[in-house]
């Protein structure tokens, strides 16, 4: 249960029977950009089935933390792990092989969503969509295409299979981004504000496909300014604030009368703006 | 999406059609007969002043234009060598290993820092005096591939680094391999970035392979030397050799510019 006095030490606070056993856990995480201090001690375990939703005002430290679990931003301190596999925190870039090596299995587990996209140009939508896969984890071309037909179609996309990425839309290529990492089946998915440069109208079609995974019980961490949507599907919403947990809890009661002050100030400023 | 109207005849979309194609075929027409007419009055003005003499240019031109075969086989080879040194340049500029790094640098420090024509000569020249005897040719090629090489070591470099971090993250993100992270998602887009300033390399390549005319190389410039003295008649020579040399980067710039349109396939 949520603590009263304000910080708390983190673990799962939900009782849900839905859940299964934590997959991801990221301990005591700090990070340093020079001089500044991004995440302080940043905690989380995050359960089979659940869809965890990080808010907080920009500057916080939600996509760096992201960032952090997949080590596309190297920690300064802490250490993750997923399925099992963990990595420690290695600010200097003084690995082995056999580590780097670890770092690329989380990688593999750990299916990730940019908020611009990053679909590769130069590849059509298939191909974007099989690289990895074939590459990676060695499936058969004709498996991996099958693969890729599916979640495409389960995206919405299945008629653009042989486009090329400048001919989509922004919430299509999110969409097609989606469907790139869901062809890898990684037991978790890392959104970072998915839907941050997309045009008002085009929003939904991505957050619709996202709370079809969540309800789904895909496995998520997800970045999100989309207050609605936290409340439609997390299990868990985690208020962020100076690289810390400010406090976490159902999204009921997080977003509708949270304990904290800070995060109070911030559901009320974000909701009026 | 819009859906793209059949123009019907008559129609205000096919008047718009009809007069953008007459707009750009008279705009084509003209371009051409610009340089139609240029080329014209250039040759008409040198043939008039009466110094030109075309039994010479019917005599030895096909000698000096039969020099372009070698001066398109060295600038070819080189081109070749010098792609090759500049991708390991460009990753060796771009590696966290110091060692690498210095020795990447150096290397483009120092090429860049001396002429092309002192190379040339150390080369064939000083080499010797320390064992090591290379016939006119190799030297010509060796000192040019390591010579633009050098260049295309920094092109090369620059685009890699244009290609957006984003691209490596999201295959990152997928679990490539750096070596898959490289060689599929990241040199496939430099290299398209990169194109047109290869291509600039490819030109200023050919036309410096002239420079080997001074190790007497049988090229086109050095045949064209050859008889333009010996005759007494530099000025056809010359413009017999200027002539195929803008020729060639004429060709050469033809296809490069469809691999351009090829390789622009995703934009749109």
């Amino acid at each position: 249960m949520t603590g009263v006095e304000g910080h708390t030490p983190i673990s799962h606070p939900i009782d849900a029977p839905h859940l299964g056993d934590p997959i991801v856990r990221a301990e005591r995480i700090e990070k340093y950009y020079g001089r500044n201090h991004v995440l302080r001690g940043m905690d989380m375990e995050v359960r089979r089935g659940e869809a965890v939703m990080l808010i907080g005002r920009s500057g916080s430290g939600k996509t760096t933390f992201l960032r952090c679990v997949n080590f596309l931003e190297e920690p300064s301190a802490g250490s993750v792990e997923i399925e099992g596999v963990r990595v420690e925190a290695d600010p200097l870039h003084s690995r082995d092989k056999a580590h780097l090596e670890q770092i690329r299995q989380i990688r593999i587990q750990a299916g990730m969503v940019f908020q611009d996209f990053n679909l590769f140009p130069h590849m059509s939508v298939l191909q974007n969509l099989i690289e990895a896969p074939t590459r990676v984890l060695k499936v058969p071309r004709a498996e991996a295409v099958e693969r890729a037909e599916a979640y495409l179609a389960k995206v919405g996309l299945a008629e653009k299979r042989d486009e090329y990425p400048a001919r989509l839309s922004g919430g299509q290529k999110q969409r097609v981004a989606i469907a790139r990492a869901l062809c890898m089946e990684p037991k978790v998915l890392l959104f970072d504000e998915p839907t941050s440069a997309l045009d008002p109208d085009l929003i939904g079609e991505v957050l619709k496909v996202m709370e079809e995974l969540a309800h789904e019980g895909s496995t998520m961490i997800v970045v999100t300014h989309e207050l609605h949507f936290a409340r439609e599907a997390a299990d868990r919403v985690v208020f962020l604030e100076e690289g810390r947990v400010i406090e976490e809890g159902p999204p009921e009661k997080i977003l509708n009368d949270p304990d904290d002050d800070r995060c109070r100030q911030f559901l009320r400023r974000f909701l009026s703006a | 999406m819009t859906v793209a109207e059949i123009p019907q005849p008559g129609s205000l979309l096919a008047q718009i059609e009809e007069s953008q194609a007459r707009y750009r075929s008279i705009f084509r027409l003209k371009f051409f007969a610009t340089w139609a007419g240029l080329i014209g009055l250039l040759l008409a003005g040198l043939y008039f002043t009466g110094n030109i003499d075309t039994a010479f240019i019917a005599e030895w031109g096909p000698f000096i234009i039969g020099g372009a075969g070698l001066t398109v086989f060295v600038s070819a080879v080189s081109i070749v060598f010098a792609t090759i040194l500049a991708l390991i340049g460009a990753i060796g500029r771009l590696s966290r290993n110091p060692y690498i790094n210095g020795i990447a640098s150096l290397y483009v420090s120092l090429v860049r820092g001396t002429p092309l024509i002192v190379q040339i000569y150390f080369i064939y020249l000083a080499l010797p005096q320390l064992g090591i005897v290379l016939a006119a040719i190799p030297s010509g090629i060796i000192a040019l591939s390591f010579n633009y090489g050098a260049y295309m070591t920094e092109v090369f470099r620059a685009g890699i680094q244009a290609v957006p971090r984003g691209q490596r993250e999201a295959a990152q993100s997928l679990g490539l391999t750096e070596r898959l992270v490289m060689w599929r998602i990241v040199m496939p887009q430099a290299f398209r970035i990169v194109i047109p300033a290869i291509g600039n390399d490819f030109v200023a390549m050919l036309k410096d392979s002239s420079l080997v005319s001074i190790l007497a190389v049988e090229e086109l410039l050095f045949r064209s030397q050859l008889v333009g003295r010996q005759n007494f008649r530099s000025l056809e020579a010359l413009v017999i050799a200027a002539a195929v040399y803008w020729l060639l980067t004429i060709i050469f710039s033809y296809f490069q510019q469809r691999l351009e349109l090829r390789m622009a396939r995703g934009d749109r």
